[in-house]
């Protein structure tokens, strides 16, 4: 269950001169639900997409199952992939769909007719055989390309983006379809999206990448509670990201308040970026805030409050409260120590899209 | 735009058809159904069956048929590579496939003509060369060639247009799930391209039968096609009747293709023009 599935190992890319992937090393064990996620043009679907054998490294090896297949075209792998936008035969029926991979592995008849009826059933589609392409929603399209892609009992699928064209609440549906899939099959999945919320619902293990460099990998709690640079922090979520002078361990000063946090080891009097999440901060009166500051925005988002306090220094904290304060209220600002997200100013800009883990 | 207005901008391109298309279609059946003295009578229609028609149809149908295989053997591969390198419309490549098309239709012909002459350039560069004389001019092969040379870029096009509208990861879907470039072109291209293809065939089979121009010049006086035949009772023989007669004949041959389009065509996808 434990072993790496697949290996890449010093992966790069360039298309037109321009490096699209440098020296990318990724591991995904068996098993696992990996999601790369990044804005479009980190380089997460050429990382797919040289997995799946359609784009060859410029450097670099993969390695599946401890087999090196750099090499080897994308019709000889043990993968399946789920294209963006579906990629059905239009002039084949559902069932020719979905048969296409066994028919050319040369399965029975009584085989792919059984296979067939399976994958239809593991995807909520029970009958839709002699269904025509053209019938079918976007989301019924995308149903039947997972399962055109699962009969070949893959090791590995692929997923670029398999829900961008749906819409929300049939997004949402797909998502815990997916999960629900990956279960039952005990097929590992590598899924690509740029969309945060996708990629914390599913995910076992996300990969966050940023102009070529993955910049973190943890499971979604890490990468959410504790992000390891400002790309991260401000790619995941929504959050206050400020400067801050580490004073001591567990010390920070934010505009001249001091702050009690739980980080360590940054020496002293050491500039830091310093991130908050909205809904870390608690608005109090002004006495017990730690900073005050006045309401200038309030926006009712349902589920809780979204306001905008302006501090001294002419800072906009966002802030996510269930508690609701008026434009103009002066209010004070409170983080508990463990909210309090510390992190190592990038030198150059280089660096920050690197990351601090490189 | 409401309605009422969008019905009066029609009306201009209606007389139009009415004027160009629909009076002139029902003189010539007019003129195909009578005689001289205006009565009517089969005879002009069922001329067709005689040894001298018959002859000259079927040469044009053969001769079309093959030039229109030919530019499908041509024009496929070539609008494959030009799919497979993402060479667009606005590449050079496709360019000097449409640049002859610029050119006077007649003119080009002419320049066949001169090509391919007893003592022409080609031949002359043969002798000098000292290799045997091609001597084509003035027989079918001749009339294949100009057809082929005239027509190529309405194969190309439609066959091109359905193949670049094909999404690259339908294709890399089919490598993913195990095809091999052959079982990819067979299994997956070429089904998908036929609306272009039909199309392509059409576009090529209808102008290659009833072209004249390319037999007189390339074919000489000896070679007769249908269309030639036509264009003969029209202008030489002064029987509009007889011209007329033949030319329901080969509308018919027309309707029949024009109906494969539309059964295979439905989308209007392999549409070029």
């Amino acid at each position: 269950m434990n072993q790496p599935l697949i290996d890449l190992v010093n992966i790069s890319k360039s298309f037109d001169g321009e490096l699209i992937l440098d020296d990318l090393n990724l591991s995904v064990k068996e098993n696992s639900f990996v999601t790369l996620l990044g804005p479009s043009g980190c380089g997460k679907t050429t990382t797919l997409r040289i997995i799946g054998g359609f784009v060859s490294p410029d450097q670099g090896r993969v390695i599946f199952g401890g087999e090196d297949i750099t090499r080897m075209p994308p019709n000889k792998r043990q993968l399946n992939t789920v294209f963006q936008k579906y990629a059905l035969f239009t002039h084949m029926n559902i069932a020719e769909n979905i048969a296409f991979g066994l028919k050319i592995k040369g399965k029975s008849k009584d085989y792919i007719r059984d296979k067939i009826k399976y994958a239809l059933k593991l995807v909520n589609l029970d009958g839709f055989e002699n269904r025509s392409v053209d019938s079918l929603s976007g989301g019924q399209q995308q149903r039947i390309a997972i399962a055109r892609a699962i009969v070949n009992e893959p090791r590995l699928l692929l997923l670029d983006e398999p829900l961008g064209a749906l819409d929300l609440k049939l997004r949402q549906d797909m998502q815990y379809e997916l999960i629900r899939l990956k279960n039952e099959l005990g097929i590992t999945f590598i899924y690509v999206t740029h969309d945060q919320e996708e990629a914390l619902t599913m995910s076992d293990t996300i990969v966050v990448m940023n102009q070529g460099y993955i910049q973190q990998m943890g499971t979604p709690e890490q990468i959410y509670n504790e992000p390891e640079n400002a790309f991260v922090a401000d790619f995941i979520g929504e959050s206050n990201i400020v400067d801050g002078i580490m004073l001591r361990d567990e010390l920070v000063e934010i505009f001249g308040a001091r702050f009690a946090c739980v980080d360590k080891g940054f020496g002293q009097r050491t500039p830091v970026d310093v991130v908050i999440r909205p809904e870390d901060i608690d608005l109090v009166k002004p006495d017990d805030g730690t900073l005050t500051g006045v309401v200038t925005h309030l926006i009712f988002k349902g589920v809780h409050y979204e306001m905008e306090v302006t501090t001294d220094g002419g800072f906009e904290w966002l802030v996510h409260s269930t508690d609701m304060f008026p434009v103009g209220q002066e209010v004070g600002i409170h983080v508990d120590p463990f909210d309090i997200q510390i992190m190592n100013k990038p030198a150059s800009e280089d660096e920050e899209a690197v990351g601090v883990n490189e | 735009m409401n309605k009422k207005s969008t019905r009066i901008l029609a009306y201009p391109y209606l007389v139009w058809m009415a004027g160009f298309t629909v009076i002139p279609l029902l003189m010539i059946c007019y003129y195909g159904l009578t005689d001289r003295t205006g009565a009517f009578t089969l005879d002009n229609i069922l001329a067709v069956a005689s040894t001298e028609h018959m002859k000259a149809l079927w040469l044009s149908l053969s001769l079309s048929l093959i030039s229109t295989l030919i530019c499908l053997l041509i024009s496929y591969p070539l609008a494959l590579i030009l799919r497979q390198h993402h060479i667009g419309k606005s590449s050079f490549v496709v360019f000097i496939f449409i640049l002859p098309m610029w050119m006077n239709f007649l003119l080009r012909t002419m320049a066949w003509q001169t090509l391919l002459e007893k003592n022409g350039v080609i031949n002359s560069l043969l002798s000098v060369l000292r290799l045997p004389p091609l001597a084509i001019i003035n027989t079918p092969a001749a009339i294949i060639l100009g057809m082929v040379y005239n027509f190529l870029p309405f194969m190309v096009l439609p066959i091109y247009n359905v193949l670049a509208k094909i999404d690259d990861n339908v294709m890399n879907a089919a490598r993913d799930l195990g095809a091999d470039n052959v079982t990819t072109l067979t299994k997956i291209l070429l089904p998908l391209s036929i609306p272009g293809i039909i199309s392509g065939i059409t576009m090529v089979f209808v102008p290659a039968l009833t072209t004249f121009v390319i037999s007189n010049l390339l074919g000489g006086s000896k070679i007769l096609l249908i269309g030639n035949v036509i264009e003969q009772e029209f202008t030489r023989g002064s029987n509009w009747n007889l011209g007329a007669g033949l030319s329901m004949v080969l509308m018919v041959f027309i309707l029949i293709s024009m109906t494969l389009i539309a059964k295979y065509d439905k989308n209007g996808e392999g549409t070029a023009f």
